[in-house]
C-alpha cells in the first residue's frame, strides 16, 4: 500500500518524458496503447465480477432461505430482516469484537518492533528480520496447524482466547513491516534538532517521531483489522466451538448464501473503502504540508 | 554514563521483547510441537505418546502423493497465468497511466476488501451448475445441460489465480515503476525497436518485481483448500483439504501434522533460495506491499 502514494511523485517526470518521445512512432502505439487499456479495464471487471453479483444479490428476494436465482428486488434484508439469522449476526459480533482487540494489540506491538528495526542497528536484526519473514511466508495451513498442536499437546482448549493469539501472530509482521518502513523514511537531522534544541529523547520521541510515524500506524492498523476479519484458514483451526463471519459462510457454501450474509459482507467491503479512503486522503495531505 | 549506554544499547532489545516473544511463543514453539505430534501414535481417545515413529512420513506421503504433486501443479499453472494476466496491466498502469496511476491500482485492489470466503462463494454462485451464467446459456441451448465448471480442476485453477492476481500485480508494478525512462530512451536512441527495447532493456529490469511475486503468491496457492472446497470436487482436492481433514474432521493428528510439515518445507526450502537470490531485506521490502 505504501507503494502507491510512494510512487506518485515520480509519474510526472515519466509522462513528461514519454510525451517527448511520442512523436515517433504514434499510430502503432495508440492501437497498442488502446489495446492494454480495455484489456485492464476487462480484468478489473473481472477481478469485481464476484463484488457486485454479492451486492445486487443482497438486494434480492428469494423463495427459500438462500440465494439461488434473481427473484425480484426487495430492501427487507438490509433492515427488519438483517439480524433474521441469530447465529449469524452473532458470528459477526464476534469477528468485530475479535478483529478490533487483535487490532489493538498488533498494532502496539508491532509498532514497537517497526520502530526498533527502522531506528537502530543492533546484533540479532538479522536474525529477526528472518524471523518476521518466516511468519509471513509459511503457509497459513501450517501456522493454524501448529498451533493447534499447540494447543492440543496442552489441553488448553479452544475458543476466543486461542482466535485472538493466533490474529495477533499472523498480523504482528506485516504491521512491524509497515511501521518501519515509514521510520527508515524520516530524516534523521529532524531528531537531532530536536535535542540540539534542548529536548530529552523521551520527548523528542513523542513530540517529534511518533507523529511522523502516524501514518504508518494507521496503515498498519486498518492492514491488521482488514487481516483478522477476513480470516478463515487460521480461525478454523483455533476456533473450537467459537464461529466468526467466514467460518459461518464457509459451512453454508455448498447451499448458497442468504441474503443476510450478502448485506453483512457488503456492509464490511464498504466499512472497509471507507477507511482506506480516509487514510489515503489524510496521509496525502499530510505529505503535501 | 556506562550503565547509561548500556541502557541505551538495550533499548531496541525492550522494545521488540513484547512481539518478539509473541512470535517465538506462538510461531515458533508450535512448529516444534507441530514436528513433535508428527512422531507420536495413538488415537485422540486412547491419547498419543511420542514413539519416534518416522514412518508416518512415508505412509502419509504414499497415501497422500497425488493430492501433494496436484497442489504444486495447480499452485505452477496457477502462478504461471497470474504471471501472463498480470505483466501487461502492471506495464500499462507503470508506463501509460500517467497520473491516474493511483486510481487504476486502487481500482484493482477494491474487490479484495471483501472477504476472501464471501469472493470465493459468490464464483461459485456464479459459476453453479444452473446458476445466473450456466443456466441462462442452458436455456437458450448454447450449452449441453451436462456442461460444468464447478468441481473441476479448471474451476480451483481459475479461483486461485483470481484470489492471488493483486499479489502478483503489484511486485511487478514496483519493479517497472522503478525503471529508469533514460534507459529505454537510451535504447530508442541507439535504434532499437519498441520490441528489441522492451525485451533488452524493461523486462530483464522488471524480473525481480516477477520473482516477488512468486514469492508472494506460490506459497499461499499450492497450500491454499479454501478454493478447492468452495470451487472444487473429488478429483481435485488439495493437500491442504486432506491436512484440514485429518486434523479438524478423523483428528488423525500424527499424519496431518506430517504433511504440514513436509508442505512446509519443501515451500520454504523453496522460498529461502529464492529470497537469498533475492537478498531477505529486499524480499521483505516487497512482501510488505
Amino acid at each position: 500500500m505504501t507503494s502507491i502514494t510512494d510512487s506518485r511523485g515520480q509519474g510526472l517526470d515519466r509522462l513528461e518524458s514519454g510525451e517527448r518521445r511520442a512523436p515517433r512512432r504514434r499510430p502503432r502505439r495508440r492501437v497498442g496503447d488502446a489495446l492494454l487499456h480495455s484489456y485492464t479495464w476487462l480484468v478489473i471487471v473481472w477481478l469485481s465480477l464476484p463484488v457486485l453479483v454479492m451486492i445486487v444479490f443482497s438486494f434480492n428476494n428469494p423463495h427459500g432461505r438462500y440465494n439461488t436465482t434473481w427473484v425480484g428486488f426487495t430492501t427487507k434484508y438490509w433492515s427488519s430482516k438483517l439480524f433474521a439469522f441469530e447465529d449469524l449476526t452473532q458470528a459477526l459480533i464476534t469477528s468485530l469484537v475479535i478483529a478490533i482487540l487483535s487490532t489493538l494489540i498488533t498494532t502496539i506491538l508491532g509498532t514497537m518492533i517497526g520502530i526498533a528495526l527502522g531506528k537502530y542497528r543492533f546484533r540479532g536484526q538479522g536474525s529477526f528480520n528472518l524471523l518476521l519473514f518466516a511468519v509471513i511466508s509459511a503457509p497459513e495451513i501450517v501456522l493454524g496447524a501448529s498451533l493447534l498442536s499447540l494447543f492440543t499437546t496442552f489441553n488448553t482448549g479452544l475458543g476466543y482466547v486461542t482466535i485472538l493469539i493466533a490474529h495477533v501472530m499472523f498480523s504482528l509482521s506485516f504491521v512491524a513491516i509497515v511501521v518501519r518502513a515509514r521510520v527508515l523514511t524520516l530524516d534523521p537531522s529532524i531528531e537531532d534538532a530536536a535535542r540540539d534544541l534542548g529536548a530529552d529523547s523521551w520527548t523528542t520521541f513523542w513530540r517529534v517521531t511518533f507523529p511522523m510515524i502516524v501514518p504508518g500506524i494507521l496503515s498498519g492498523a486498518l492492514l491488521a483489522f482488514v487481516l483478522s476479519i477476513d480470516d478463515y484458514v487460521v480461525t478454523s483451526f483455533t476456533s473450537g466451538n467459537v464461529t466468526t463471519f467466514p467460518l459461518w459462510i464457509y459451512g453454508v457454501s455448498k447451499l448458497g448464501l442468504p441474503p443476510q450474509a450478502d448485506v453483512m459482507g457488503t456492509m464490511i467491503f464498504v466499512a472497509g473503502l471507507l477507511i482506506a479512503g480516509t487514510n489515503a486522503i489524510v496521509s496525502t495531505r499530510r505529505a503535501a504540508r | 554514563m556506562t550503565s547509561g549506554r548500556l541502557r541505551a544499547r538495550l533499548i531496541p532489545y525492550l522494545t521488540i521483547l513484547p512481539g518478539g516473544l509473541w512470535l517465538v511463543v506462538f510461531f515458533v514453539v508450535p512448529m516444534v510441537f507441530m514436528v513433535s505430534l508428527s512422531l507420536q501414535q495413538g488415537d485422540i481417545v486412547h491419547g498419543f505418546q511420542q514413539t519416534w515413529h518416522w514412518q508416518t512420513y512415508t505412509t502419509s506421503i504414499s497415501a497422500y502423493k497425488d493430492q501433494l504433486l496436484r497442489s504444486f501443479k495447480y499452485g505452477l499453472i496457477s502462478t504461471l497465468l497470474q504471471i501472463v494476466i498480470a505483466y501487461p496491466i502492471a506495464y500499462w498502469i507503470a508506463f501509460r497511466a500517467g497520473a491516474r496511476k493511483s486510481f487504476y491500482l486502487f481500482l484493482l485492489l477494491v474487490p479484495f476488501f471483501v472477504s476472501f470466503v464471501l469472493r470465493t462463494i459468490s464464483w461459485n454462485f456464479i459459476l453453479a451448475d444452473n446458476g445466473i451464467v450456466l443456466g441462462t446459456l442452458k436455456d437458450w441451448h448454447l450449452l449441453p445441460q451436462s456442461f460444468h465448471i464447478l468441481a473441476t480442476g479448471t474451476a480451483v485453477v481459475g479461483g486461485l489465480t483470481y484470489n492471488y492476481l493483486p499479489f502478483m500485480i503489484l511486485p511487478i508494478y514496483v519493479a517497472l515503476e522503478r525503471v529508469d525512462p533514460r534507459l529505454i530512451e537510451a535504447a530508442y536512441d541507439l535504434y532499437a525497436t519498441k520490441v528489441r527495447a522492451f525485451r533488452k532493456v524493461i523486462l530483464p529490469l522488471s524480473i525481480p518485481g516477477i520473482f516477488a511475486g512468486v514469492v508472494i503468491t506460490f506459497v499461499p496457492v499450492s497450500s491454499d483448500y479454501v478454493n478447492a472446497h468452495i470451487l472444487g470436487g473429488p478429483t481435485s482436492t488439495m493437500i491442504g483439504n486432506v491436512i484440514q481433514n485429518s486434523y479438524l474432521g478423523t483428528q488423525d493428528y500424527p499424519t496431518a501434522s506430517a504433511l504440514s510439515f513436509v508442505l512446509m518445507a519443501i515451500l520454504l526450502i523453496g522460498i529461502f533460495a529464492y529470497a537469498r537470490a533475492l537478498g531477505t531485506e529486499e524480499a521483505l521490502e516487497v512482501a510488505a506491499r
